[in-house]
């Protein structure tokens, strides 16, 4: 079946939405989800949002600015953060206005709080500057958006799975998906395909991300023979409940809570002694592994305390109730009354789909754009965030850039019309043939069993620290993952909500661009932000001072080329904290 | 521990009528019930279809029927269950299954839409923020924190005898608009909930605060949805 829109989002977390509620208005707007809309991840993220509001206490942009370049370790381009500083503001007043219901000063403004990397006059001390609703701030962010698109009558496919992009001589041409209540496979012919598709935590064994997080639109992107860009850069949050990887947020340690090792010590004053517990979150996740690794671990486990015990029962009520929610129904551990053990969980992906600042892909990631797609948010390399994300900058990035993704839309539909470049049918056949392939293979191995082994390796080999040895182990296990992948066998040969496939369809997008990674990981010889190599333990900015471009070749090999980071304000310096 | 899991299938291609199938599974009483629905999936069945995605209460996609009573599987504690060594799984009651534990929500989304679920303000917006009182919000707090998991509506008596109520979840959402300080649409909400599908088929029989996992006493909002009827100057 052949469906027919001007615009295609696939996506329907923050940036999705935000785009879709900006292009709407003006054009034909379908938005594709493998979820219904409110079960997408952004309503998981918990601490806050940034801006430099000052509603609490004095902030500036321009510090905001340079936190996020500091954060970055230098990678972040400075043009394009120069533009996530400054929309922040409108951003946030006009999220307010179309309803989210923030949490409030006393004078009833948006209330903020403090966050990792977020500092007063360029790095001094930590900032109240995270606009927050409790910790249910990408909750309440995903309802309202949500709710002005059904005000709006957006258009929604809703448990639709993306399959592939069909683009032909670098022009889009549209969209195949899986209509799984249905039971068929569709076709979207569109002048316009934008990716709001988040990340991919669950090329993790311990993540923070939901099961959905497959990271399905770098597959497609993949696939479609376009690059990836800084894929190396892996956020990993300290603060994973032990063992779960469960995020409890880094608002719990901007309301004051203390990181303790096994000797009840404040861990954080050898690594970070002016910031500590609120150091950015790479230098928290090294400092963490440190510890374990040279014993300090809680009993010798894989874990470290967060303490929150001394903020009291009725601060942890009213700020943090999520958590304390599930830390008490999920783990069994009161966080008034004892210290909640955690270890690093992945997180985030700074890298992705290379973009211009108006949301625009580039097919060699460098300067050469594909006619009408686009991507914003986690999926997306802009880069704002560089090698290291700073807490409540991702809402941020995907809030702005879906608002600037929208706009950048109406913009090329306003100036070419909405006439769909040809249809590509022989395209739409050869993605049905590859699924096909998929459901009907009848080879030995399990989809659960390869994604168990592929998540255990990235988690083991290509996780906080990183050496020669250990990547080079992560990438053959990861050529041997995809071989054995053309040998698999699913159960369910149905066609309504075949999960089964699906899952499958995931892991080959996982399998797809794990190798970005884990090369990518190889390849760079230095350490900055996330990308933390013992056997190259200092940031090189002579050699390394560029961004990855990453192309997955026939074979199956990376190759990889580079492009200069924009420097217009903030030299490199020594990043100390 | 052995537990034997009873599970609700229902494939529409190839069953005429719906069957439980019985897997039996080794597992923790530390574990949930998704990841037991998750170990039958990937090790035993791959053609068990459920929703889940977060795994921890904030997604609201794997509300199911666990031994009779609505709730987040992500968040059913074995250990918690009264009864343990046969877990009965069904799909969320009163809503047509499409295929084994997954449900048609449209309707529940439906009503939700009905209920004019976005802020109605038509006064141009300040150059910042709207002021809003810590009390003011406050008033609201508690109803925000609904996930739209359905756990709640279709555990509503009120709604299973009558599938037109519009159900605790689209009056909750009423509730979090209506009491808004920056909203403007209370009068045209309030005129769609003054019906006798509305607010009125709720007999407070306080199933739903029962079924909500995220504790929210809809009850309590519901009544003062009905309490903001019968006081208001028309």
């Amino acid at each position: 079946m052949k469906l027919s829109h001007d615009v295609v989002i696939v996506g329907s977390g923050l940036a999705g939405l935000r785009a879709a509620l900006e292009a709407s208005q003006y054009y034909d707007v379908a938005v594709v989800s493998k979820l219904f809309p409110l079960r997408s991840h952004s309503g998981a993220a918990q601490g806050g949002i940034a801006a430099a509001l000052a509603n609490e206490e004095e902030d500036h942009i321009d510090w905001h600015f340079f936190d996020t370049v500091k954060g970055s370790d230098y990678l972040g381009d400075q043009d394009a953060i120069e533009l996530l500083v400054n929309d922040a503001l409108p951003t946030l007043f006009e999220l307010e206005h179309l309803g989210t219901p923030f949490s409030r000063t006393a004078e009833g403004k948006i209330a903020q709080r403090k966050f990792g990397g977020h500092t007063k006059n360029y790095g001094e001390a930590a900032v109240l500057r995270a606009c927050y609703a409790a910790d249910r701030t990408g909750h309440v962010l995903l309802h309202t958006l949500y709710e002005q698109c059904v005000k709006n009558n957006v258009k929604f496919y809703n448990e639709y799975y993306a399959v592939d992009l069909l683009v032909k001589d670098n022009i889009t041409r549209g969209l195949v998906a899986y209509d799984m209540p249905n039971g068929r496979f569709v076709s979207f012919h569109s002048k316009v395909v934008m990716f709001g598709t988040g990340g991919y935590g669950r090329a993790y064994k311990i993540t923070s991300n939901a099961h959905a997080n497959t990271g399905d639109g770098l597959g497609i992107t993949v696939r479609a023979g376009i690059p990836l860009e800084d894929m190396e850069f892996v956020q990993f949050h300290p603060t994973g409940i032990y063992a779960y990887g469960i995020l409890v947020t880094e608002g719990a340690r901007g309301e004051g809570g203390y990181l303790l090792n096994n000797d009840g010590e404040r861990f954080m004053k050898q690594y970070a002694p002016k910031v500590m517990e609120l150091a950015p979150r790479d230098l928290v996740s090294r400092s963490i592994w440190t510890e374990i690794n040279e014993g300090r671990g809680i009993d010798g486990k894989r874990c470290v305390h967060l303490d929150l015990r001394h903020l009291g029962e009725e601060r942890l009520k009213e700020r943090l109730p999520e958590i304390m929610g599930f830390c008490r129904k999920l783990v069994g551990v009161d966080p008034v009354k004892e210290p909640i053990p955690i270890e690093p969980t992945a997180h985030y992906s700074m890298g992705g789909i290379p973009v211009t600042v108006d949301a625009e892909v580039l097919a060699d990631g460098i300067d050469n754009k594909v006619e009408g797609f686009y991507a914003a948010g986690e999926c997306a390399c802009v880069s704002v965030h560089g090698a290291n994300r700073l807490g409540t900058n991702s809402l941020l990035d995907a809030v702005v850039y879906g608002r600037r993704a929208g706009k950048s839309i109406v913009r090329f539909l306003n100036e070419n019309g909405t006439v769909k470049a040809e249809y590509v049918e022989d395209q739409f056949k050869a993605s049905l043939d590859r699924v096909d392939k998929i459901k009907n293979n009848t080879g030995t191995e399990k989809v659960g069993t390869l994604r168990n082994e592929l998540q255990a390796v990235m988690n083991e080999k290509v996780g906080v620290y990183r050496d020669e040895n250990n990547l080079k182990e992560g990438l053959t296990k990861v050529e041997e993952l995809e071989q054995r992948f053309a040998n698999i066998q699913i159960d369910d040969k149905g066609t309504v909500f075949n999960t089964d496939l699906a899952e499958a369809l995931e892991l080959g997008n996982l399998l797809d661009f794990a190798r970005h990674i884990v090369a990518g990981a190889l390849n760079r010889h230095e350490s900055r932000g996330g990308h933390a190599r013992i056997d190259f333990p200092k940031r090189d900015d002579n050699d390394w001072l560029k961004h990855t471009i990453a192309l997955r070749k026939d074979d199956g090999t990376i190759e990889f080329t580079y492009k200069p980071v924009v420097i217009t304000k903030f030299q490199p310096q020594e990043r100390k904290y | 521990m052995k537990i034997k899991l009873r599970l609700f299938r229902y494939n529409p291609e190839t069953d005429t009528k719906p069957h439980y199938k019985t897997y039996e599974v080794e597992a923790d009483k530390k574990e949930k019930v998704l990841d037991l629905l998750h170990r039958v999936k990937w090790e035993q069945d791959g053609t068990l279809a459920f929703r889940r995605s977060c795994a921890h209460g904030i997604c609201g996609s794997c509300a199911m029927t666990v031994n009779g009573e609505n709730m987040l599987t992500c968040e059913a504690l074995i250990g918690n269950l009264k009864k343990q060594h046969t877990i009965t799984i069904d799909p969320l009651p009163s809503l047509p299954v499409i295929k084994d534990l997954i449900v048609n929500m449209d309707t529940f989304y439906q009503k939700y839409t009905v209920i004019k679920p976005y802020l109605i303000n038509n006064n141009p917006p300040p150059p910042t923020e709207r002021l809003q009182s810590m009390q003011e919000q406050r008033l609201i707090d508690e109803s925000t924190w609904c996930i739209m998991c359905g756990a709640c509506s279709t555990s509503c008596p009120s709604n299973w005898s009558n599938p037109d109520f519009l159900g605790p979840a689209a009056l909750l959402k009423a509730y979090r608009f209506i009491f808004d300080s920056r909203d403007d649409g209370a009068g045209e909400r309030l005129n769609i909930l003054d019906h006798s599908d509305g607010v009125w088929r709720c007999r407070t029989i306080f199933n739903c605060v029962e079924a909500c996992p995220k504790e929210i006493d809809v009850t309590f909002h519901l009544s003062q949805l009905k309490k903001a009827i019968v006081t208001r100057e028309i």
